[in-house]
């Protein structure tokens, strides 16, 4: 080994046996600071999943749903609007949907109802989400009973269960055929709740918006950006409980990071002049000290981010999900798809060991910087 | 050979409180043997020690050693004048050319004695399994090879003045200096340390030692003794 390298690993070396010296100290300073990593990092894994899973999602989303406003809220809208759209250049296929939403008394539940475009269930047959077959306890072949528009029984038979991978976007979900949702709704003939528009080119879908809103000033196209838009907002660091959270574990951090730069024990001081003395130069001291500090901060980043890591991708982010997932009755039990961004990862190792190593190297700058003599006079 | 020229060292100066504790010293110390500073307390021989050992700087005058060869270009014939380098290159030839026995060993706490004495050569990036060596045939010299795996809590004054002997032995040096070796042992021990430091004397070493004991200004092996009050040097046998 080259004698630089050789250097650096007795200096690793007596790093080590330093800390262990002061177990108790660094021990329990190391155990917050993993703490702190973990929260941070496990909100920072949280929301980069969450995150994926909807824009994988809306991946299969059309371009541009058009919605019908009166007064500024949701309504029906015409089916007959889509034979003026499809006119427009750009416009491939325009498709309206059936959907809404089921409130049952008896389970205290809300349900999302749909009409599929593709191959929608035979009449009298439903297929549901995971969280629909928990809550009502029911299985395939089940006989559930919804209350119809004409407030009488609707019986449906249970035709399947949605698989569990599915269990994030499809929990709540109850599809039926055409002809079941207008017994349950008795919607208006001719009306639709939306228009789901397909745009072959990705690049005229804002052009296509602006005119269908043109053409149609009681609409409202959303395209898929904006929805995409909306989740970043709704996720993004930004965001209300992601300030709060993060907030806190960045002011625990600065406090330790403040504890530590103050000042060396008596006892820290009293080494570094003893090191002097026997003839460590001031930059020898502070290697010794950059390899305490990343010895530390990098246990702890690791650390913390392998607790981070298993508890958001193994154990469903246990801690905070019930803040960050909203209020449901039917809460959707679902496994995230691991996935790491290496960006927000590297900001984390910066934010994290970066000011710690920092904080660790200053005060005993301060303390090498005097003269070896001190030591013979101590 | 040390040379020391009209050397002072002055503590804080323009201050109220400045107070000279090395005075207008000149001294010259031939190689080998041991040379002890007598004096009481606060009469300027740790000073005198820390400035020969390139601790710190003199406020004026030059200190000139002979026989050392520097990793560094240097200028001058009649030796290396070390009164004005920076702190860099001082603690280059310190650790390469002295060895420190403190008064109050100034051993680290917690770490075992192997490691206690591998400390000085660590920055010089030697081979771990070399240095080792060197520490074990220290360890042995000195008689403490059943403590190379021993903590400091469990040794004794004697033994941790050895295992401190052993740390200044680490790198080799031509010089040791030691301040007040003896102030925390008993007399027996005091005479062990002696006849200790009277056989590296006798392999070439030169031996500097600051001391009001008798056991160590009195001993045979003390070649030469120069007494010190008030910073200046009252005497010199």
């Amino acid at each position: 080994m080259q004698p630089s390298l050789e250097r650096h690993a007795h200096l690793i070396d007596f790093a080590i046996s330093s800390l262990l010296r002061r177990k108790g100290k660094n021990l329990s300073l190391l155990a917050v600071y993993v703490l702190i990593v973990f929260v941070i990092a496990s909100l920072i894994l949280f929301v980069q999943a969450l995150r994926r899973e909807a824009s994988l999602v809306l991946t299969g989303a059309p371009e541009i749903v058009v919605q019908r406003m009166v007064a500024g809220r949701h309504d029906l809208i015409p089916v007959s609007y889509g034979a003026d759209i499809v006119s427009i250049r750009g416009v491939s296929e325009v498709v309206p949907r059936f959907w809404g939403y089921y409130y049952d008394p008896v389970f205290g539940a809300n349900y999302t109802l749909m009409v599929p475009d593709q191959s929608p269930p035979a009449e009298g047959t439903i297929v549901i989400g995971p969280g629909v077959a928990r809550n009502q306890r029911v299985k395939s072949g089940d006989l559930l009973t919804f209350r119809g528009a004409s407030l009488q029984p609707l019986l449906l038979t249970v035709g399947q269960i949605l698989p569990q991978q599915s269990e994030l976007v499809a929990t709540d979900l109850i599809t039926l055929s055409a002809a079941d949702f207008q017994a349950m709704f008795r919607l208006p003939p001719g009306t639709a709740t939306d228009l789901a528009v397909k745009v072959a080119n990705p690049r005229e879908v804002a052009t296509v918006a602006a005119k269908i809103a043109e053409r149609f000033p009681d609409t409202r196209p959303i395209t898929r950006s904006e929805i995409l838009a909306t989740y970043d907002a709704l996720f993004d660091w930004r965001s209300g409980m992601m300030v709060v959270i993060l907030g806190t574990a960045v002011l625990c951090f600065i406090i330790c990071a403040w504890d530590k730069a103050t000042g060396l024990s008596a006892e820290e001081r009293r080494e570094i002049g003893i090191l002097k003395s026997i003839g460590w130069e001031t930059t020898d001291v502070l290697l010794l000290k950059f390899w305490e500090g990343t010895v530390i901060s990098l246990t702890a980043f690791l650390a913390g981010l392998s607790l981070a890591y298993a508890h958001v991708f193994f154990f469903s982010a246990g801690l905070f999900q019930h803040a960050l997932k909203g209020w449901a009755v039917i809460y959707p039990d679902f496994r995230l798809t691991p996935s790491l961004d290496p960006y927000q990862l590297g900001i984390l190792f910066f934010l994290s060991v970066v000011p710690f190593v920092a904080a660790t190297i200053v005060p005993s700058w301060l303390a090498a910087t005097t003269d070896p003599d001190s030591a013979m006079r101590s | 050979m040390i040379t020391l020229s009209d050397v002072s060292k002055c503590f804080n100066r323009g201050l109220p409180s400045q107070f000279t504790a090395v005075d207008q010293v000149s001294l010259r110390i031939d190689a080998g043997g041991i040379t002890v500073l007598k004096g009481p307390s606060g009469s300027g021989k740790t000073t005198l020690l820390s400035l020969i050992g390139c601790m710190a700087r003199p406020t004026s005058g030059r200190i000139l050693l002979e026989g050392v060869s520097p990793p560094f270009p240097c200028p001058g014939e009649n030796g290396l004048d070390i009164s004005s380098l920076p702190e860099r290159f001082l603690t280059e030839i310190r650790r390469r050319t002295f060895g420190f026995i403190f008064q109050q060993f100034n051993l680290i706490k917690g770490i075992g004695v192997l490691e206690n004495i591998m400390l000085p050569a660590y920055p010089l990036g030697e081979p771990h399994a070399k240095l080792r060596a060197r520490a074990i045939v220290l360890l042995e010299r000195l008689r403490l090879e059943r403590h190379a795996g021993s903590r400091l809590d469990w040794l004794s004054g004697g033994e941790l003045q050895r295992v401190a002997i052993a740390r200044a032995l680490i790198n080799d040096p031509a010089v040791i200096i030691a301040d007040e070796p003896t102030a925390h042992l008993d007399s027996r021990l005091s005479l062990e340390f002696m006849e200790i430091l009277s056989g590296l004397a006798g392999s070439g070493r030169t031996v500097l030692i600051a001391s009001h004991d008798p056991i160590v200004y009195d001993a045979p092996s003390a070649a030469r003794v120069i007494e010190m009050r008030d910073g200046r040097i009252t005497a010199a046998q």
